[in-house]
């Protein structure tokens, strides 16, 4: 017979001292942890994904350099651009909440796998607590819902498509950069006053999701202006030779072509256009026109002089007159030798925001974050007042004109703002017909 | 039938390429018996021929205009091109324009020597292997050529136009007598469709009628007797290879207006060259030839808005399709001979 010296009294001693042990770490641990990647060091990772390859290759470079430039100012080095202007002034260039701010960067390649592939590594290895990018709707919606999924916060950079802030809207995102309604909003009675009030168009449009909201957004706007659209024809995001769609366009009894296409596309279909002898051309007793709703400063100069005369909307340009853009426009001249192009400003202004909303809030949780976001107004950025709506975390701000420049004055001279629409004019409810159907969900904060 | 009529038109146009690259896959799979997965990054390369010519004759030296302002609120800093200081601005501005057509000039010898260099320093030792060894050191060759080009001169299309005089559109209509204005084709584009035959037909005059040529077809009959006459056949194959390099890159420099020049093209281009080289019939020379042309006309037809709302996609699969069919129906592709890649 053995002898045991466990009593009930040790043993709920013992279970106590030993629960209270396992228990201690983990009440410290969840903590610590409330929200994923909260950084407890002396820095704090963003993660910046960015096509370097593909289609929109030449608006990713650009993205990124704005991205560094946003970290140098963040991080006191520089002249500060736009914290100087930025309505808002919490930030004072000592990083953020005293934190000095690092990134980490991966190529897109325009393809959603290949982006989500990216902003996981970012987050589950380098412990990015926000990240941002895009430059195609396709990959910012498949980021945005990873982001969500992940408890971090995704500031969109360049996407269009109506979709991002309206049917595949996030909690944890939010878009600066205008989208296609406003667009075509915007752009439709400018196209009225330029071309007249019967015209008949045939479009090419991009095949994934930003090319069928700008379509659809296009056909709705510009039926309302009492245009008629002969046919919608979809071209694949890869296509680089555009002649089989172009060559039925002007047998088709259009008289203007709506080019759907953005970056790579455009500069390519639009080329090809004028090849074909578009802009030359007189249908229905007209002049045969083209029009680009989208346009950047990159595509215009991948154009080269085909891009003279052709009109489309921009959600910022470097030659307007406001003290942002001009702080904006120096401080990144300086760096870099060329003018920002509109990527470059939507992205240097997202990583901004979110670091100011981090130090609104005094918490890198992305619930709080969220918080300070939503219903956000201020100024200071270009563009005039921005208020990021709360509904759907949509950017509302006015809306660029723009036309490609007949006789520019040097390289970088290639688009003229011809109109700017004031925001009143492109807002829409959030549950209207192009956006309806998401649901922003709750906050995650992971962990 | 306008519609049909440009079709046509534009499928000899994208069919040209496919023949061109394809010509001088089956030219080296022929002679050398080497599946080349690197020939599209030859035809990259010789795009970029085209592109170092516009960059080569836009050298230029910098001066300050006080009197304008640049972005920056500085000094302008004006540009001007060495070739318009030394040969006056018009004919400075001329030889610009013509930087394309130029361009051949510097890729031919260009692409010879890469072409031999291609097959003496790597290729040959890759002879006795199998197929499956030579697609791989091709294709990571291709790779490697492709990334090169990437490191040089960045990731994003590089614009280089035709000259001014032969960038509009021909109204073809009006010449053959239909409708004015009913058939208009993009004038580079019929040029290139007349230098791809003015190619082709020179590689076949080469082979047909010059004594080179004889002894290259005695060698793809029959190599080993061609060697028992004393004749060298290797270093005749070796410049097959430079030549076949020379036709993918003049093909790649004239290609540089009707879209702008990326590292990737040639990958673009090589998947759809080598199901040309397939339905034409592995080994075939006119069979490259006639499906080239082919399967571009066909790729052209799926596109039309016609077929396409009969088909959906039809336009993305459309080469495919005939392959399977093609190879279906003879395994050994339009113009294939028997024993070619057969055991």
């Amino acid at each position: 017979m053995t002898k045991s010296d466990l009593t009930r009294r040790s043993l709920l001693k013992t279970g106590m001292v030993a629960g209270a042990g396992l228990a201690l770490p983990t009440i410290f641990t969840s903590r610590a942890s409330a929200f994923t990647n909260n950084p407890t060091g002396k820095t704090v990772t963003f993660g910046f994904t960015v096509p370097q390859t593909g289609p929109y290759a030449d608006e990713g470079n650009d993205e990124l350099k704005a991205f560094k430039l946003a970290v140098k100012h963040l991080n006191g080095e520089g002249d500060g651009g736009l914290l100087q202007t930025f309505s808002s002034k919490a930030l004072n260039g000592t990083g953020v909440m005293g934190k000095k701010v690092q990134f980490v960067t991966g190529d897109t390649q325009t393809k959603t796998d290949a982006a989500r592939a990216a902003a996981k590594s970012m987050i589950e290895k380098d412990g990015a607590v926000m990240i941002s990018g895009g430059s195609s709707s396709g990959v910012a919606v498949a980021v945005q819902a990873l982001c969500q999924d992940a408890g971090v916060i995704y500031m969109c950079g360049l996407t269009h498509s109506n979709d991002t802030t309206g049917k595949d809207k996030k909690r944890n995102g939010f878009r600066y950069f205008f989208n296609a309604y406003m667009s075509a909003a915007a752009l439709a009675p400018v196209l009225k006053q330029m071309y007249g009030g019967e015209r008949k168009f045939y479009m090419l449009t991009a095949d994934y999701t930003w090319g069928w909201t700008q379509a659809a957004s296009m056909k709705q706007f510009m039926e309302g202006e009492g245009w008629s659209m002969v046919t919608d024809v979809r071209t694949p995001l890869a296509s680089t030779d555009f002649s089989s769609y172009l060559a039925p366009v002007l047998s088709s009894g259009a008289d203007v072509l709506i080019l759907n296409h953005y970056g790579g596309n455009m500069v390519n279909s639009l080329t090809q256009a004028v090849q074909f002898g578009m802009r030359d051309k007189m249908v229905n007793g007209k002049q045969f026109e083209i029009v680009v709703p989208l346009i950047s400063e990159l595509m215009a100069k991948g154009a080269g002089k085909n891009i003279a005369g052709i009109p489309g909307s921009s959600n910022w340009n470097w030659k307007l007159p406001d003290a942002g853009t001009k702080a904006f426009v120096q401080s990144y001249g300086k760096e870099y030798g060329v003018p920002p192009s509109q990527a470059a400003q939507t992205c240097y202004v997202q990583t901004i925001l979110y670091a100011d909303a981090v130090t609104r809030a005094k918490s890198f949780n992305p619930c709080a974050v969220v918080e300070a976001l939503e219903g956000f107004k201020f100024d200071g950025m270009g563009v005039g007042p921005t208020v990021y709506r709360k509904d759907d975390h949509q950017a509302f701000k006015d809306v660029l004109v723009v036309q490609g420049n007949e006789k520019p004055d040097n390289e970088y001279d290639l688009l003229n703002v011809k109109q700017i629409t004031p925001v009143e004019k492109v807002m829409y409810e959030p549950e209207s017909e192009f956006f309806k159907g998401g649901n922003l969900g709750q906050c995650n904060p992971g962990a | 039938m306008d519609a049909i009529l440009l079709q046509t038109l534009n499928g000899l146009d994208k069919g040209s390429a496919y023949a061109l690259i394809a010509l001088g896959l089956t030219l080296i799979f022929g002679t050398l018996g080497v599946v080349n997965f690197a020939h599209g990054a030859v035809f990259m390369i010789g795009a970029f021929c085209a592109v170092s010519m516009n960059r080569l004759l836009h050298l230029s030296y910098m001066t300050v205009d006080p009197t304008k302002k640049d972005f920056l609120g500085n000094p302008m800093k004006i540009q001007t091109p060495y070739i318009e200081a030394w040969f006056g601005h018009d004919t400075g501005a001329a030889l610009l324009n013509w930087s394309v057509p130029l361009a051949l000039l510097l890729a031919l010898p260009v692409m010879i020597v890469v072409g031999v260099v291609m097959e003496r320093g790597l290729i040959k030792h890759f002879y006795k292997r199998p197929h499956a060894d030579q697609i791989l050191v091709t294709f990571g060759l291709a790779i490697v050529l492709q990334e090169i080009v990437k490191q040089i001169f960045g990731a994003n299309p590089i614009p280089t136009p035709a000259p001014h005089a032969l960038a509009g559109a021909l109204d073809l209509g009006a010449m053959i007598g239909l409708k004015a204005g009913a058939v208009v084709y993009p004038t580079w584009r019929m040029i290139y469709f007349l230098f791809s035959l003015i190619v082709i037909g020179g590689v076949f005059s080469f082979l047909q009628f010059t004594t080179f040529g004889m002894v290259v077809r005695a060698g793809m009959a029959d190599r080993e007797t061609v060697g028992l006459l004393g004749i060298n056949i290797d270093k005749r194959f070796s410049i097959m290879f430079g030549l076949a390099a020379a036709v993918a890159g003049l093909a790649g420099v004239m290609y540089t207006p009707i879209n702008a020049p990326n590292y990737h093209m040639g990958m673009d281009f090589l998947v759809l060259s080598f199901v040309v080289v397939v339905v034409g019939g592995m080994g075939s020379l006119p069979g490259a030839v006639a499906a080239g042309f082919l399967l571009g006309i066909l790729e052209s037809y799926g596109s039309m808005n016609a077929v396409k709302s009969l088909l959906p996609g039809i336009d993305q699969i459309i080469i495919y399709v005939i392959a399977i069919v093609v190879l279906l129906t003879r395994p050994r592709g339009l113009m294939g001979r028997k024993g070619v890649m057969e055991d």
